[in-house]
């Protein structure tokens, strides 16, 4: 299967009180950046695990995921080997007891990637994080901030799948826009669960989320298109004005 | 009569993927009945009776609960028959690691908590290198990338097993755990452990409460590896 005509299908299934999905189909197609959006609470975790786990009518929404069309084979839900998604979760934190370098050779090794891989990855997450990371770290000292970046470098590199899942990355303490970039490489399907208004406008399309059901999808407008310019420039004079308070000085008018 | 023996550390989920597990059993014609070892307490019993199966409790007190389970497999199996089950889901209780309670027969199903971290597999021992099936937990808790470090260590300690990834909360992964249980053969015939229990017992086993070394016989292992036996 090539990325070239890869696509993702969600085939509607029901709602926290069993009531079917509003949406009953929706198909992603190759280079489309996705967001998922709801309150908390709407499933909006839910449907990025569906995905996750290429569901099929066996989880608690009962949806079922295809893959071009067809349901895929058992080997792709479970080898991390054939896997053809990446999941960024809201996971802050490693649990492994183990250094960083040796992490990563490990991921290296069970997605069947060469370890030499381990230094693109620190390198690309110090870029992402303030404070850098280093091979020699034990990974649960390591901040949240640093935890993110070294998930999102992972994901970016070892990972390196045609879909990439993103559950909120904007509580990470990273630089986000930089991060969905990353992550979103040429030609993948990137699903982002997002209340982000930047991150959120960044996507072509939206599906919206409500008590555990798919309402209904909103293409971004040309209007919104205008209000994300207006967003990014917000955005960086923000990442200034936060630049300056980290590095003690005095914010100017 | 199928044997399923659901082994784990404590706290790994056993009781939660099983019930679940139960559940799609149910859903697909089949009867299963359920005995629970523990040592001293339980309550579990009370959470599977809810499922409406028939339930049993074992409890093993002062003898080792994996021996304890092995030496009553017969009983438990004659009293799931008369229970009109045709599938017979042990769990135990899971302490020492030094042995594992799989008999030749039986589906051999290991739980293990994601959370541990990356060297539990290492540590388990039998209890996850005998078993045909590992069942990860707890994983919607470490990030992607640690879930698949922790499959890799589990392939290492034992490459021929099936990995089920599984969530005792939402129920993911007991759709598949009972597709496999229904398909797995019957237990038939005289039955054989899968490996050997620990070597014979000391005179700590037999009540012995001194703790310098002049009391002790049997076979004993020294803190530099050396073993010896000591006695008549």
């Amino acid at each position: 299967m090539t990325i070239d005509t890869l696509n993702l299908t969600i085939k509607g299934g029901v709602d926290k009180d069993g009531v079917p999905d509003l949406l009953d189909e929706v198909t992603i197609g190759r280079g489309e950046i996705i967001g998922i959006v709801g309150p908390t609470g709407s499933g909006k975790s839910t449907l990025i695990g569906d995905i996750e786990q290429l569901a099929r009518g066996d989880t608690s929404s009962g949806r079922t995921i295809l893959i071009n069309g067809i349901a895929p084979d058992e080997s792709m839900r479970t080898d991390p080997r054939k896997k053809l998604i990446a999941q960024l979760s809201q996971n802050m934190h490693f649990l492994a007891d183990m250094s960083v370098e040796d992490f990563l050779k490990m991921h290296a090794k069970s997605r069947g990637k060469d370890p030499g891989l381990v230094d693109r990855v620190i390198e690309l997450a110090n870029t992402l994080t303030g404070e850098p990371v280093n091979p020699a770290h034990e990974l649960t000292i390591l901040s949240g901030g640093q935890s993110r970046a070294l998930m999102t470098a992972d994901i970016a590199v070892i990972s390196d799948s045609p879909i990439v899942l993103i559950d909120e990355i904007e509580n990470a303490g990273i630089k986000k826009q930089e991060a969905l970039n990353l992550l979103s490489g040429e030609g993948k399907i990137v699903v982002v669960v997002t209340h982000d208004p930047m991150l959120a406008l960044m996507t072509s399309r939206r599906i919206v989320m409500k008590n555990g059901g798919m309402v209904k999808v909103l293409d971004t407008t040309d209007e919104e298109h205008r209000v994300f310019q207006d967003l990014l420039k917000i955005d960086g004079w923000l990442m200034a004005l936060r630049e300056t308070i980290r590095h003690g000085e005095v914010v100017r008018a | 009569m199928k044997l399923v023996v659901v082994a784990g550390t404590p706290g790994s989920g056993k009781t939660s993927v099983l019930m679940h597990a139960v559940k799609d059993l149910k859903r697909c014609g089949m009867h299963p009945a359920l005995v629970k070892i523990d040592c001293l307490w339980t309550e579990d019993d009370k959470r599977f009776k809810r499922l409406e199966v028939p339930v049993s409790v074992g409890l093993s007190r002062d003898m080792c609960p994996d021996h304890y389970a092995i030496y009553n497999f017969d009983e438990m199996m004659d009293w799931a028959r008369s229970q009109d089950a045709n599938v017979l889901l042990n769990e135990t209780a899971g302490l020492c690691l030094r042995c594992a309670p799989y008999p030749d027969g039986c589906l051999a199903i290991c739980v293990i908590d994601v959370t541990t971290g990356p060297n539990t597999p290492l540590k388990v021992g039998p209890l996850l290198t005998t078993a045909d099936i590992s069942v990860m937990t707890k994983g919607d808790l470490v990030s992607q990338a640690e879930r698949e470090v922790f499959r890799e260590r589990i392939l290492e300690a034992n490459p021929k097993c099936r990995i089920v990834e599984a969530n005792g909360l939402s129920g993911k992964g007991s759709a598949e755990l009972a597709e496999m249980i229904r398909s797995w053969p019957d237990a038939s015939g005289e039955m054989k452990l899968r490996h050997n229990p620990p070597l014979a017992i000391c005179t700590l086993c037999s009540g012995e409460l001194r703790i310098s070394k002049e009391h002790h016989r049997g076979v004993l292992r020294h803190m530099d590896g050396f073993m010896e036996y000591s006695g008549e």
